[in-house]
């Protein structure tokens, strides 16, 4: 188990920034389709804050995947039964 | 001291703590739940889609500064305590939600209006981002350890209870006043009824005596000095910060919302059902279902957090478009024949003037009743230009205000039912979860700010990014569901690789 959970490591490290690039693509579509106007300032608005809140969770995501493939999450306290405070 | 709380004491705490947490969700589900009336009133008269859409983003805002809201009460509650933090996010919650229903609309003050609204709407936000985590730990730490998942189980049950009685009271209001009054002033209710519960929690609040744990952790001097830097800055801790995020309340929040919010919002927006009667199934669902939270809560304490919840997503992943399939087919209406209509009212025509001054709409609509006890509203409307030239525009024909039939009412209320399940077996036992994943003297700050991303922005988003989704050229009604059945299934496969069902040991104040 400890050698899949380092292999994905690397696929969430792709994940994240695929996720924010698939969502800006997205983003230049939708505000390219919509009306212009208020109708291409709102979506514009919307997919800006869209891309703004995804884009520190999918830093999150890479780090996720980093601590992964160094194999944090091979043990974790629960297993290793540790006490913290 | 002792760290765990006598049994019948633990009731009156969770009593206390559930009260003001249900209270937090109520006010902070009036607003999604009267997002259309809101739009209308308080925002500029565009067009109803534009009004709804910007309500929405500003529904979207307000779960977006959650996850700040938990960081700033979080670090709060670490440094001076659980009682006084989660008071004060009552009555932040509780002033902006009893102002937002005295904000004049939009005819009256304008841009103030729509200003306004977003201010009070960020301000619930931040308030209930610091009330969950609070109150979840306050129970957790009075609770004894090996019965966590029973007793923080009964906070979990708040969220829904607070949609309970959001809807209850809404559907009640609508119902004493009539529709016309209710659409003209009687929105406002829900809110300014909020100042009254929210006096009766904070007294009930005040009362309370501060969680044994952190009494401990400060008679001892070990209250952490800097809870943001030791949650987010030592790998040790912050490690688990991502995997509760992304293994468990990520996939937890879209479970939430589809099932409590985006359902609703299918059945009436998209299947076009009653507006009573989508909040009837909804409200029969969450009646039957909310139980759960607790037997799923207990239940967990004897085989572990971690399948329960896992189980609940991959469920809802599976079974989704089925079930909104059934929605779909079941209202649809388009195809009735002749035989089976039992009467057709007389036409009620109305016109009125097009945004540019001089074309018309004319409606004309009839209350169609079927022989199978099914009732629904037929409008046709053409537009009639000023220009003779043009030639008259005929829309396409809309079916509304659809009234099921009671076979098919008691089946979509066993599929809101089910779908409520799901939410109880990620829910119920995520509370517990969080807490036993951190160490309590930045246990607050470490288990909100997971919980409210997961849920503020994953499952917030929910109605949001479906109905954007959805809108999308050749998408269908079912499109949006996309977006939670692959969060869900993202979380998922994370959550089945690297959680450990086993529960971490901690000493609590020791």
């Amino acid at each position: 188990m400890n050698v899949l959970k380092r292999i994905l490591g690397l696929f969430w490290i792709l994940l994240g920034p695929c996720a924010i690039i698939l969502m800006s693509l997205q983003a230049i579509e939708k505000i390219g389709l919509a009306a212009e106007g208020a109708a291409k300032t709102n979506t514009a608005l919307q997919w800006g804050i869209i891309l703004l809140i995804f884009i520190p969770i999918s830093t999150g995501l890479v780090i996720f995947g980093y601590y992964a493939l160094k194999g944090e999450y091979d043990r974790l306290p629960s297993e290793e039964g540790s006490e913290r405070v | 001291m002792p760290l765990e709380t006598k049994e019948n004491s633990i009731f009156k705490v969770i009593g206390a703590s559930s009260l003001g947490t249900l209270i937090e969700w109520y006010d902070f589900y009036i607003f999604g739940s009267l997002a259309s009336i809101i739009g209308s009133k308080l925002f500029p008269q565009d067009t109803g889609a534009s009004a709804l859409i910007n309500t929405l983003a500003i529904f979207a805002a307000g779960f977006i500064v959650r996850p700040f809201g938990a960081l700033v009460f979080g670090r709060l509650g670490d440094l001076i305590g659980r009682k006084y933090t989660f008071l004060l996010t009552l009555v932040l919650m509780g002033g902006s939600t009893f102002l937002i229903g005295l904000i004049p609309s939009y005819s009256t003050i304008g841009y103030a209006a729509p200003v306004l609204v977003l201010i009070l709407r960020l301000v619930q936000g931040l308030a209930l981002g610091g009330e969950y985590g609070g109150a979840a730990t306050y129970v957790a730490e009075h609770a004894p350890v090996h019965k966590r998942g029973f007793f923080t189980s009964w906070i979990q049950t708040t969220a829904t209870g607070g949609l309970f009685l959001s809807l209850g009271v809404i559907v009640l209001t609508k119902n004493f006043l009539g529709a016309a009054d209710f659409a003209s002033w009687g929105w406002r209710i829900p809110f300014l009824l909020s100042i009254l519960l929210v006096g009766v929690s904070i007294y009930i609040r005040m009362k309370m005596q501060e969680s044994p744990v952190f009494s401990k952790l400060k008679s001892e001097g070990k209250v952490s000095k800097n809870p943001l830097k030791e949650s987010f800055n030592h790998k040790a801790n912050f490690k688990m910060v991502l995997l509760a995020l992304f293994g468990a309340t990520m996939g937890q929040g879209v479970i939430w919302y589809t099932g409590q919010f985006y359902a609703q919002s299918f059945l009436e927006n998209t299947c076009k059902l009653d507006f009573n009667d989508s909040r009837y199934i909804l409200l029969w669902g969450i009646a039957f279902a909310t139980p759960f939270f607790v037997i799923f809560g207990a239940w967990s304490d004897r085989v572990g957090r971690k399948w329960i919840m896992l189980g609940g997503m991959l469920l809802g992943v599976i079974f989704y478009r089925p079930i909104y399939q059934v929605f779909l087919e079941d209202s649809d209406l388009s195809r009735v024949e002749q035989k089976d209509i039992k009467s057709v009212s007389a036409p009620v025509r109305t016109s009125m003037l097009m945004e540019n001054g001089q074309d018309s709409l004319i409606s004309e609509s009839r209350q169609v009743a079927l022989k199978n006890a099914t009732v629904y509203t037929k409008i046709q409307s053409q537009i009639k230009y000023a220009d003779p030239a043009k030639a008259v525009y005929f829309q396409p024909e809309v079916l509304k205000d659809k009234k099921l039939n009671r076979a098919v009412f008691w089946k979509f209320v066993g599929l809101i039912f089910f779908q409520i399940l799901l939410v109880t077996m990620v829910y119920g036992p995520i509370a517990a979860f969080l807490v036993e994943l951190f160490p309590a003297k930045i246990r607050y700050t470490s288990m909100s700010l997971p919980y409210h991303v997961g849920n503020g922005v994953f499952g917030g988003l929910v109605p949001f990014i479906a109905t954007l989704i959805a809108s999308f050229p050749g998408a269908s009604p079912l499109s949006g569901l996309w977006y939670p059945i692959g969060v869900a299934a993202l979380s998922f496969v994370i959550g089945t690789i690297y959680l450990s069902n086993k529960k971490p040991e901690h000493t609590e104040a020791g």
